[in-house]
């Protein structure tokens, strides 16, 4: 068996791109300020300095932490339970109406979100909901639909007819067959969307730039923005304000990560 | 009409089915079409964001297309559109097609890969901006003095450090794409064509590369439409400076309307992102044409 040479170096070469970047940030988040101004910048410290993460802490973290789960959850529930309903009603009725709301939702995927601030800047202040952390959810909720859909959609294509035949032979309501059928056979991709949604709106950076004001509302890419402004010269505690910041999207990551990357791989290969 | 007895069932319009679709639809309808809608009337009035909103006709328009940061806005963003096109998509294959192979190791590989996906962009362009630093980054950690640059504050080089901070951040997910896709390659394939003595780049070349059309297709829709609305990034590590050098439109747009608060303008800057998505992504379909669906369906 012949080896493949060029893919096998830029493979390896890019897991050492990938991971020096981490590695810096760990080992950064570790030193004292002194030793970081004093130390070789891509070796660790010898004495491990936790003050940085303390500090971290004691500059409100816990607020945006609890932010951010919030404004996740409340995204990522409604969406899925919104997505999955209507990814039912697409694939199972044939009725020509469905037709172009197939295609608005596919719309959706090239909608570029970006463009739309402004007049989602005066909905939000015109429902009296700017500066809250409803806010950020609502237009994550309709922006996730499109992909959402599609994924599920294509899970639920792949659900043999007869099953539903069989339960329309029984009596079952749609409601029936939705719930008792169509749900657990497409539990996969429904995790998979509740994951992959989970991390966009864990990392949105834009809404809450434009629809939250005070510091009481920031989510964490934004309150490290600013954290960042603030400890400009105390570079490990910014360092260990991204550790910090990343260990719960981590952490789903290790429990999801089947779904999210078999989910994104369907969602977008076929 | 189009009542055929064969299945007449099919055709009727169930009211539950209606009522399944209706939240998603009405959701979708108000926090996404309405404000699309919405940024085509804006862009036809004045608004500072916090007043009174005036109808003004082209006013806005006027103002949009006559500035000299539209333009240039808008040509930096089809330079970051090509040049992340052209970094990025080879790199994906390549590295698709590496981790699609059976080896343990490789899902190993894969599962590191696909850690920038899981960083903000804040936290990554943090992370760079102190791995740029000259005396406390790279460049005096690996002893390389030519890494010592004013990276941010030249007009060259820091497009450079854009350029390559997004591939980090985006390259896994292509990638993953990619390896999924190559996966799906029937091994029969190879097997023939070993049997022809084809060597390894010669099969890449000519089964993995055209069986990979279609996805070519999808990567390289989002990845367009994705570039032109790059912004996290860009307005944390540069807020489109030095100077002017990476005000690329959406960032102008932003600061045009949130910043300089002038809604009206940021709004028609926001129609023409918009046309600009739908063409792009349009073009790209259209450039992969019926062979795109034809490659689809022998995959599957």
């Amino acid at each position: 068996m012949k080896r493949n040479w060029i893919g096998g170096t830029f493979g390896w070469l890019w897991l050492l791109a990938v991971l020096l970047p981490l590695y810096f940030v760990a080992i950064t988040s570790l030193k004292s300020i002194s030793t970081y101004f004093g130390s070789n910048p891509v070796l660790p410290s010898p004495q491990l300095a936790f003050e940085n993460f303390t500090a971290v802490l004691e500059a409100d973290f816990t607020t945006y932490l609890l932010n951010s789960v919030l404004v996740a959850l409340g995204t990522v529930v409604p969406l899925v339970l919104m997505a999955f309903m209507a990814s039912y009603a697409t694939v199972r009725s044939r009725h020509r109406l469905f037709r172009p709301v197939r295609s608005l939702f596919l719309l959706g995927l090239a909608i570029p979100v970006q463009a739309t601030i402004v007049p989602i800047y005066l909905l939000i202040i015109r429902m009296h909901m700017y500066d809250s952390l409803a806010a950020l959810m609502l237009p994550g909720i309709a922006f996730g639909l499109p992909l959402s859909i599609l994924i599920i959609s294509n899970a639920l294509r792949d659900v043999p007819g007869e099953l539903f035949e069989a339960m329309d032979i029984d009596g079952c309501t749609e409601w029936q067959k939705m719930w008792r059928l169509a749900f657990p056979i497409v539990r996969p991709a429904l995790v998979t969307v509740a994951v992959y949604q989970a991390l966009m709106s864990w990392n949105g950076f834009l809404f809450p730039l434009i629809l939250t004001q005070s510091p009481d509302m920031r989510t964490l890419p934004l309150a490290l923005w600013s954290f960042q402004g603030e400890y400009a010269t105390n570079v490990p505690v910014v360092m260990a304000a991204v550790v910090l910041s990343s260990i719960p999207i981590v952490l789903l990551y290790i429990v999801g990560r089947r779904y999210l990357v078999s989910g994104m791989t369907a969602g977008s290969g076929k | 009409m189009t009542t055929t007895p064969a299945a007449p069932h099919r055709e009727r319009l169930q009211l539950s089915h209606l009522l399944f679709a209706a939240p998603a639809l009405l959701f979708f309808l108000i926090f996404a079409i309405l404000p699309l809608l919405g940024v085509v009337a804006l862009s036809f009035t004045s608004w500072n964001g916090i007043g009174a909103i005036e109808f003004t006709g082209l006013t806005s328009w006027t103002e949009a297309l006559s500035r000299e940061t539209t333009w240039r806005g808008l040509l930096l963003v089809l330079l970051m559109i090509v040049a992340t096109w052209v970094l990025q998509t080879p790199l994906s294959i390549l590295l698709g097609t590496f981790l699609a192979g059976q080896q343990r190791y490789r899902g190993v590989l894969a599962v590191l890969y696909f850690l920038p996906l899981l960083l903000s962009s804040s936290a990554i362009a943090i992370t760079f901006k102190s791995l740029m630093d000259p005396n406390f980054g790279l460049a005096s950690g690996l002893g390389l003095p030519f890494l010592k640059q004013n990276w941010l504050g030249d007009s060259t080089l820091v497009w450079i450090v854009l350029l390559v901070i997004i591939a980090w951040q985006f390259i896994p997910f292509h990638t993953l794409i990619y390896q999924g896709a190559v996966r799906q390659i029937p091994q029969s394939m190879y097997e023939a064509a070993q049997i022809d003595g084809a060597g390894r780049v010669r099969q890449f070349f000519s089964i993995t590369l055209p069986q990979l059309k279609y996805t070519l297709i999808t990567s390289s829709t989002l990845m367009v439409v994705g570039a032109l609305t790059y912004f996290d990034i860009i307005f944390v590590l540069t807020q489109g400076g030095p100077g002017v050098s990476t005000r690329i439109l959406p960032l102008d747009m932003y600061l045009t309307g949130f910043r300089g608060n002038e809604m009206g303008v940021a709004s028609a800057l926001a129609v023409i992102l918009v046309v600009l998505g739908l063409g792009l992504a349009l073009g790209v379909q259209r450039l992969g044409g019926k062979d795109a669906s034809a490659s689809q369906t022998e995959g599957a």
